[in-house]
């Protein structure tokens, strides 16, 4: 085995390899999948100097700890937690050096849910459909990380940025849904419609990286007839039988039966990847683009 | 055919019907390859054609409203063969619903000539359509929470067959060795959307390798 390669210590509640996802095979039903946050995975992979589709670790709450069996630079952002090398802490949201056989630990988070840990040169699990994303539904890529296991790194191509600082957006204490009218909208009936949109909603400890589940006030049918399945988006707020809405995130099944009443604007999705559950959720109509 | 926004990248087109979301999206299908059309994603499904990553949805929707589909044609496309075992637990059941001896679906399912509709709920599960109207089969009443890989099964007006284990409610009649799914083969499904295929029975009793087709049952 090469020594461009880390040993999980600690996997934490659930650590994923992620990149920019596999879209373009949902016909095959193969979900999207990729990071929840990606513009967090993206300054991630550009403070180590890798391209913006490198593969990097998504923690969940707790983070991790990694063992690296080479010197390798990472960086740590997203959901804002302690980062520490060997006991001592580091820079989170900058490059850190990190030595051959040193304890990286990435502490839970203090704020958000799920941190983006990239080294230099990538985390290089093999590619399936051209993707290292760890995909839950489907189970293709990786399986989520496992305490003993060693994961490969790519070799750095690049020198890392050199920055003390770095605009980031604090994760949401109100998670604000812009929406727009979903294809199955005349599905509910207009109070549900105005329900949806003056009502306040809160996030679901049941949430994970397929959706974003909510607790509130329940979306009545016009129709109660089973819907055909049907092709489903990234965003897309399905309505299963208690009501109760569900924003798909990257890892949603490429087709459902459960009418879609709204979609959300798809540059409001890494804010749902950080809402922590009980965080307040409204959804707002959009202006038209 | 109705033309459904879906956010501010996709459309859903409605048809009305399995037959017309099959030729909607074998012309979709003609029209990306020719260029004619910009699309990252066309996902046909029960009886709609979900197109996501649009540059422009006003535009297509327009055009799509104008849109002249022609038939789905049968005879230019290879039949795919996969080999069964009718052997599944809900034979019995199936038979039930049928009318029919145990013996018989066998015979009525291998009769049948399908096409994928569309794929979904795993990544190479196909849902078939083809099977007679009044073959239609209602899914368990309870589900099973592991149905083994390779199993052939129905519900509905669809068979399907699982790639991988997975929890499932559809009626278990039969097993294949087909590989639906490899990541690792170009394509990686078996079965894509507009595929069309024939059901081979094989002997049930693996009394030897290699048994010749004529022998099944």
């Amino acid at each position: 085995m090469t020594d461009r390669a880390f040993a999980v210590v600690r996997a934490g509640a659930l650590t994923t390899v992620q990149d920019q996802g596999r879209p373009g095979h949902a016909h095959l039903g193969v979900p999207r999948s990729g990071a929840l946050d990606p513009a967090a995975a993206r300054l991630a992979n550009r403070l180590v100097g890798n391209p913006s589709d490198a593969a990097v670790l998504e923690t969940t709450l707790n983070g991790c700890s990694v063992r690296p069996r080479c010197a390798v630079t990472v960086a740590v952002v997203g959901a804002p937690c302690p980062v520490t090398v060997d006991g001592r802490p580091v820079a989170w949201g900058a490059p850190v050096r990190v030595p051959a056989g040193a304890l990286l630990d990435v502490g839970a988070a203090v704020s958000g849910v799920r941190c983006y840990v990239a080294f230099g040169g990538g985390v290089s699990v093999d590619p399936v459909l051209a993707s290292r994303s760890t995909d839950l539904l489907s189970g293709l890529g990786p399986p989520p990380l496992a305490d003993g296991a060693v994961i490969p790194l790519g070799h750095a191509a690049a020198p890392h940025a050199r920055v003390d600082t770095v605009p980031h957006p604090a994760p949401p204490r109100e998670l604000i849904l812009r929406v727009t009218s979903g294809p199955r909208a005349d599905w509910f009936t207009a109070s549900a419609l105005r329900t949806l949109t003056t009502r306040a909603y809160r996030v679901s400890s049941a949430s994970n990286r397929i959706g974003l589940r909510t607790e509130g006030p329940s979306l009545e049918r016009a129709f109660t007839d089973e819907l055909p399945s049907e092709g489903m988006v990234l965003g897309a707020v399905q309505v299963p039988p208690d009501g109760r809405p569900v924003v798909f995130l990257a890892d949603h099944p490429t087709t459902g039966g459960y009418p879609v009443i709204a979609v959300v604007r798809e540059a409001d999705l890494a804010g749902a990847a950080q809402a922590v559950p009980g965080t307040p959720v409204r959804f707002v109509p959009a202006g038209r683009r | 055919m109705r033309v459904l926004p879906v956010g501010d990248l996709a459309l859903l087109v409605e048809l009305a019907d399995g037959d017309e979301a099959q030729a909607l999206h074998a012309e979709l299908l003609r029209r990306r390859a020719a260029g004619l059309i910009r699309v990252r994603e066309i996902v046909p499904a029960a009886r709609t054609v979900l197109l996501d990553g649009l540059d422009d949805p006003g535009r297509v929707g327009a055009e799509l409203a104008a849109l002249e589909i022609p038939p789905l044609s049968a005879r230019d496309e290879d039949v795919r063969e996969i080999p069964v075992r009718y052997d599944g637990p809900d034979l019995a059941d199936v038979a039930a619903h049928w009318g029919v001896p145990v013996t018989e679906v066998a015979r009525i399912h291998s009769a049948a000539e399908f096409r994928v509709a569309f794929c979904g709920f795993a990544p190479g599960f196909g849902y078939l359509t083809g099977l007679p109207e009044h073959h239609e089969v209602p899914r368990r009443a309870t589900p099973r929470t592991s149905v083994p890989a390779g199993s052939v099964a129905l519900a509905g007006p669809y068979t399907g067959m699982y790639p991988r284990s997975s929890p499932g409610g559809w009626q278990l009649i039969g097993t294949t060795d087909a590989v639906l799914w490899d990541h690792a083969r170009v394509p990686a499904a078996l079965l894509t959307p507009g595929v069309r295929v024939r059901f081979v029975p094989m002997p049930s009793a693996p009394t030897h390798s290699g048994a010749p087709l004529s022998e099944a049952r």
